[in-house]
């Protein structure tokens, strides 16, 4: 499959606070690649960079074969995008921003009003059309933004954590929405998020950590990464993990008073555990890895680390 | 290329008329100030000509700043982030925002006008016609300088911050209150620096509401009010082009 967005040895700083520390990775035509990755991990500068509202300090980032450092207008044609905290104007009506953004797209007249009522139908939208934006719930408003992004027909749909602030049902229609228009047309989507079971929705996913990749592959296959079983414990006794790893022939983490364990027989280690180290340990939990587990188990630190020394998104 | 730069233009023009329509009472709340400054200026000193002028060009700059005031928040979250990510020239962004500003200058001092009547100068339809356009060009140098100024600006209290600063002491010594002849010498210099002297001379030279103004001539108020507006308008566009969301701060 050719790369349709390809990122090599990006890098950029706040000052001298680097949100991007040499990142690469690439995108295949018609993917759904998911950026997944803590609050500050630097998602969020990456993606400005990719829609051109930035320029990184380091490295390039080719997107349907033009450097987005310079692509500029010709870039902007081919991606469709929608921002964390949205970009409709919450005094105009839903018809009005999709003209509006029709206008800015360099549509006009009949074709506009075409598509306009194509989009209105698809996302179900024809009967708030006449509202102002600020009036719709945040599922409704998500819908107008996608609607919006897609107006110009992109090769790209880029998304910022768009699903941040919707409940998980509004959450599940987003992705609904997002679903059918892959299947009617081939767009490819690249999305960022912090939510792990939103990175399921990805057919490759890129997690990352402090500006860098710590893994990437397709969710299925990042997940069989962690082999077996993971057990969590929950314990208020100093230097557990520590014992456990000196004990068990396994692998450990700990991170912000989680302690996690990989092991092919969770159900025996559990008992195990509590038998050597009486009175130490909590509860104990154990569950299939999950992406999450990948995460910890890549990055080696704790999701949302308020030190990583980026700013947050 | 100047399809897609003038719809661009279109849809920022557009959506300000709206905003400017939705939100008519916080619009007339921030220009009514302008007027009633006349009023008690004009009876307190008991000649409400020799004010009118001075007040609408505090009318038109309130107006700019009104309009420029929402690209601070609106470039990070909102309808500016659409227009930046837009495959259109990014200075359609601030030629939309200059038009707009420039039609509500023009508009509201169209309103502002009959009230020249108390002053007892009344105007002719070509009088109204000159005055109309004397805002509007007015409008456009206030609004790109609006613009500069608040994309400069992290916050919009930086803003408010900067209009305290700039702005109204620039008015302040614009003639619009003091003649430059009672002026001290320093000040008499400053004064003719200042771009709203020549913007309040194109007003003053337009609508006969102080036939004892002494300030510049018309050729010079049309000439550096132009001049300003474009040196304003370019550094804008330059700064949009360079910073897309502004200063850093993200």
């Amino acid at each position: 499959m050719s790369a349709i967005v390809e990122a090599s040895g990006l890098r950029h700083a706040y000052g001298n606070r680097a949100a991007l520390d040499g990142l690469s990775f690439s995108v295949g035509e018609g993917d759904i690649y998911g950026i997944l990755g803590p609050n500050g991990c630097g998602k969020s500068t990456l993606f400005r960079i990719l829609c051109t509202l930035e320029r990184p300090h380091g490295g390039t980032a080719v997107i349907a074969g033009l450097d987005a450092a310079r692509g500029g207008i010709r870039l902007r044609k081919e991606i469709g995008v929608v921002f964390q905290n949205g970009s409709l104007d919450q005094r105009l009506t839903v018809r009005e921003n999709l003209i509006a953004q029709g206008h800015l797209q360099s549509i006009s007249g009949s074709a506009l009003k075409a598509r306009i009522g194509e989009l209105l139908a698809e996302f179900g939208l024809e009967s708030r059309a006449g509202d102002e934006a600020g009036t719709l719930s945040g599922g409704l408003r998500r819908k107008v933004e996608i609607a919006k992004a897609i107006i110009h027909r992109p090769r790209i749909l880029l998304l910022d954590e768009a699903s941040t602030g919707l409940d998980p049902g509004a959450r599940r229609e987003m992705w609904a929405s997002l679903n059918r228009l892959r299947s009617a047309s081939p767009v490819t989507i690249l999305f960022t998020t912090h939510l792990m079971d939103e990175a399921e929705n990805a057919t490759r996913l890129l997690m990352m950590s402090r500006g860098k990749a710590v893994a990437e592959d397709t969710p299925h296959r990042l997940k069989a990464r962690v082999g077996g079983d993971v057990v969590e414990f929950e314990s208020d006794s100093p230097g557990l993990a520590n014992d456990l790893k000196e004990r068990f022939p396994v692998e450990v983490s700990e991170s912000s008073g989680r302690i996690s364990a990989e092991t092919p027989a969770g159900h025996r280690f559990i008992a195990e555990a509590f038998e050597a180290f009486p009175g130490r340990i909590i509860s104990a939990s154990l569950h299939r890895p999950t992406l999450e587990d990948v995460f910890f188990k890549a990055a080696g630190e704790h999701l949302a680390e308020p030190d990583s020394g980026v700013r947050s998104a | 290329m100047l399809r897609t730069y003038l719809l661009a233009v279109r849809a920022v023009f557009v959506r300000d008329m709206l905003h400017f329509w939705r939100e008519r009472s916080r619009v007339i709340g921030f220009v009514a100030s302008p007027l009633l400054f006349w009023l008690l200026l004009g009876a307190g000193f008991g000649d409400m000509g020799r004010f009118f002028n001075g007040s609408l060009l505090l009318s038109v700059m309130f107006t700019a700043v009104f309009s420029t005031m929402s690209v601070i928040e609106d470039r990070r979250e909102g309808f500016l982030l659409s227009v930046l990510s837009a495959p259109a020239p990014r200075c359609a962004l601030a030629s939309g925002k200059v038009l707009a500003g420039s039609f509500m200058s023009g508009v509201q001092g169209l309103f502002f006008l009959p009230l020249l009547i108390v002053t007892g100068s009344p105007m002719g339809p070509g009088d109204v016609a000159a005055a109309a356009g004397a805002l509007v060009l007015c409008g456009a140098s206030f609004t790109s300088l609006g613009f500069w100024l608040a994309w400069k600006s992290k916050t919009p209290q930086g803003f408010h911050a900067m209009m305290n600063l700039i702005l109204m002491p620039l008015w302040l010594i614009s003639g619009a209150l003091f003649d430059a002849t009672t002026a001290l010498p320093w000040i008499r210099s400053v004064m003719a620096l200042n771009p709203m002297t020549y913007f309040l001379a194109t007003l003053q030279r337009t609508i006969p509401a102080d036939p004892n103004w002494a300030g510049p001539a018309l050729e010079a108020g049309l000439l550096w009010t132009s001049v300003c507006g474009i040196v304003f308008l370019t550094a804008a566009i330059m700064d949009v082009e360079r910073r897309p969301l502004g200063k850093e701060g993200q």
